[in-house]
């Protein structure tokens, strides 16, 4: 919406002779005190989540409100600790109940050794290599060090929102996608090869790809790069966060090898209770995710958190009814991972679709992922061990292709920006075929990019603990402690 | 004296502890216990993996009588624990040397 507003002052400001792209090449002279109408002009703008009329530097005029908008920030600041309550603890809960007894510490460790690792990566370099101008592969490092990002908003990605709670909101996606991986490698990493892993992974996947979709100037942002090669959109991480990590964890939990035991042992998760809060606290700290994703309290934000709570109770509901259909009851991890695909799905799709087309997303994200996790795994018997690869990368998979076909300019008027051509309100728009593209070159990116790194560390400390550390499990090898004990 | 051995449904053990304490038992050890015979198992699921989990919980009582109240104790175990499904559980009855009452030094029936 904001750049909706933008553009029609763009547009005026053309006609009326006085458009130059080039105002910082030419001195501009002193910008006037604004006049009453133009304080209201810009107390509107905030209401209505557009540019104030400096944020335009042809207007030459001055703003009293020049900083952050505080409704702006209130909801950027909560979205970005709910997303932050997705991984510590929600994920951490849903994958360590699943896990066995003896390895439920080894996913805490994961878990936060990635928060703080992904938060030193974000402040040295990883924020400025993802946002800030560059190619359209990877930004530069003028934000290095978080250098000039500071309370003021930066009008690529929010005219109200402050530069420092944007950086941490989207530090949050940063610590989530890698944590994700965790599942498909859970109980059988060695810790110190896990860590190594990460650090590179983000590096060579995670900030390219995240710079390709949302960067301003990236390959594949198709609602705000007029530029874009590939007019793909993803609004809340489809391809960036559910693709990059679950076919990364695809390729790692096979290149890592079956745990010691798998087929014979019994792996039943340790506490369903523990994995049942940590689903609850994921869709809650999801509404920071999906609907934050707008980065304003606005109309986009409000579409976003309708359809992420129907496609979500959709899938919740339709994976368990599988499962009760085909296996003869319906099971509480059924619940739970219904919930989760359905929260996946609509991840890319959430600020774009109708909630009719949340409705058909969440019934997708109820059976198709449902049937990889049911029927592929055992036809290729791969030990994916928490679900990552059934999960996100199907889930992340089907939700940007969805996007494509269902993505209406009734949920985002944004889309008529810079995809007039692309979203035509036909489940056939040409924008299913940019969607694709953005899907392989994901694809590849995760794929290749993993399977280098996983060669390299394999190669420099190893992969896996000994069959006897994995036996007794991580808790105590890795780390020195038990989850339970007394 | 016999000992008696009885593996029971978890859910009668209030019920069979009740019928005891009626024909005049005073005592009783009761231990929680896992295990199969013909009941077998039963299969849990977890999205794709199946698992067979045979060990069942159950519960297991043990009782020393003297031999005059074998019988009527042991009926009453038989009674009460049976649902005539599978998995009802089993009486052993073993015979007993010696008890001792530690605080006493009490021996034999006296003891029980």
């Amino acid at each position: 919406m904001k750049r909706f507003l933008l553009c029609l002052i763009f547009a005026a400001a053309f006609a009326a002779g006085q458009f130059s792209t080039l105002a910082a090449d030419t001195p501009a002279p002193t910008p006037k005190d604004p006049t009453i109408e133009q304080r209201i002009a810009d107390l509107e703008s905030y209401v209505n989540n557009a540019g104030r009329l400096a944020d335009t530097p042809t207007n030459n005029v001055k703003s009293n409100i020049s900083g952050p908008g505080p409704g702006a920030n209130a909801w950027q600041m909560t979205s970005t600790a709910l997303v932050l309550f997705m991984t510590l603890p929600g994920l951490f809960l849903f994958y360590g109940g699943l896990v066995r007894k003896k390895n439920v510490l080894s996913v805490a460790a994961q878990c936060f050794f990635i928060t703080g690792m992904v938060t030193i990566l974000w402040w040295i370099c990883g924020y400025s290599l993802v946002f800030h101008h560059g190619n359209s592969i990877l930004g530069n490092f003028g934000f290095a060090f978080l250098n000039g990002v500071d309370s003021n908003p930066n009008g690529d990605y929010s005219y109200w929102v402050s530069q420092n709670v944007f950086s941490m909101y989207q530090l949050m996606f940063a610590i989530i996608t890698p944590a994700l991986i965790l599942g498909s490698i859970a109980e059988r990493m060695k810790f110190s090869a896990m860590c190594i892993f990460m650090v590179l992974w983000m590096f060579v996947v995670y900030f390219p790809q995240a710079h390709m979709v949302w960067g301003i100037d990236g390959l594949m942002n198709g609602v705000w790069n007029a530029d874009a090669k590939i007019k793909a959109i993803d609004f809340a991480g489809g391809t960036v966060v559910h693709m990059t990590s679950g076919w990364s964890a695809l390729i790692l939990c096979i290149i890592l090898g079956k745990r010691v035991g798998w087929g014979k042992e019994n792996f039943a998760p340790h506490s369903m209770v523990a994995c049942m809060i940590g689903t609850g606290m994921l869709w809650v700290g999801w509404y920071g995710f999906n609907a934050g994703s707008a980065v304003a309290a606005d109309v986009v934000a409000a579409n976003a958190f309708t359809t992420t709570t129907l496609a979500t109770a959709v899938a919740s509901f339709v994976w368990p009814m599988a499962e009760w259909i085909t296996k003869g009851k319906p099971s509480v991890l059924g619940f739970c991972s219904g919930a989760v695909a359905g929260l996946v799905v609509i991840t890319p799709a959430c600020g774009f679709v109708t909630s009719t087309g949340a409705v058909w997303i969440g019934l997708a994200a109820g059976l198709i992922p449902w049937f990889f996790c049911f029927k592929v795994k055992g036809w290729f018997g791969y030990d994916d061990a928490l679900d990552t690869f059934g999960v996100h990368a199907v889930g992340g998979t089907l939700g940007a292709l969805l996007t494509g076909v269902l993505a209406r300019n009734s949920a985002n008027a944004n889309l008529a920006t810079n995809l007039k051509t692309f979203v035509t309100d036909s489940c056939a728009q040409p924008l299913v075929i940019e969607q694709l593209k953005a899907i392989g070159i994901t694809l590849v990116l995760a794929i290749v990019g993993t399977t280098v790194i996983a060669f390299i560390v394999r190669g420099l400390v190893g992969l896996r603990p000994t069959a006897e550390d994995e036996v007794t499990g991580l808790d105590v090898t890795d780390h020195g402690e038990e989850g339970y004990t007394g | 004296m016999k000992k008696i051995e009885a593996i029971i449904k978890p859910f009668k053990v209030d019920e069979v502890k009740e019928a005891l304490r009626e024909v005049g038992v005073e005592g009783m050890t009761v231990i929680e216990a896992k295990g199969f015979g013909r009941q077998k198992g039963h299969t849990e699921i977890y999205r794709g993996s199946e698992y067979t989990v045979d060990l069942l919980p159950k519960i297991k009582i043990e009782v020393v009588v003297p031999d005059a109240r074998l019988d009527d104790v042991v009926a009453a175990i038989v009674k009460t624990a049976k649902t005539g499904k599978i998995g009802d559980g089993k009486v052993f009855v073993i015979p007993v040397e010696e008890v001792i009452r530690i605080r006493t030094d009490e021996k034999g029936d006296k003891a029980i």
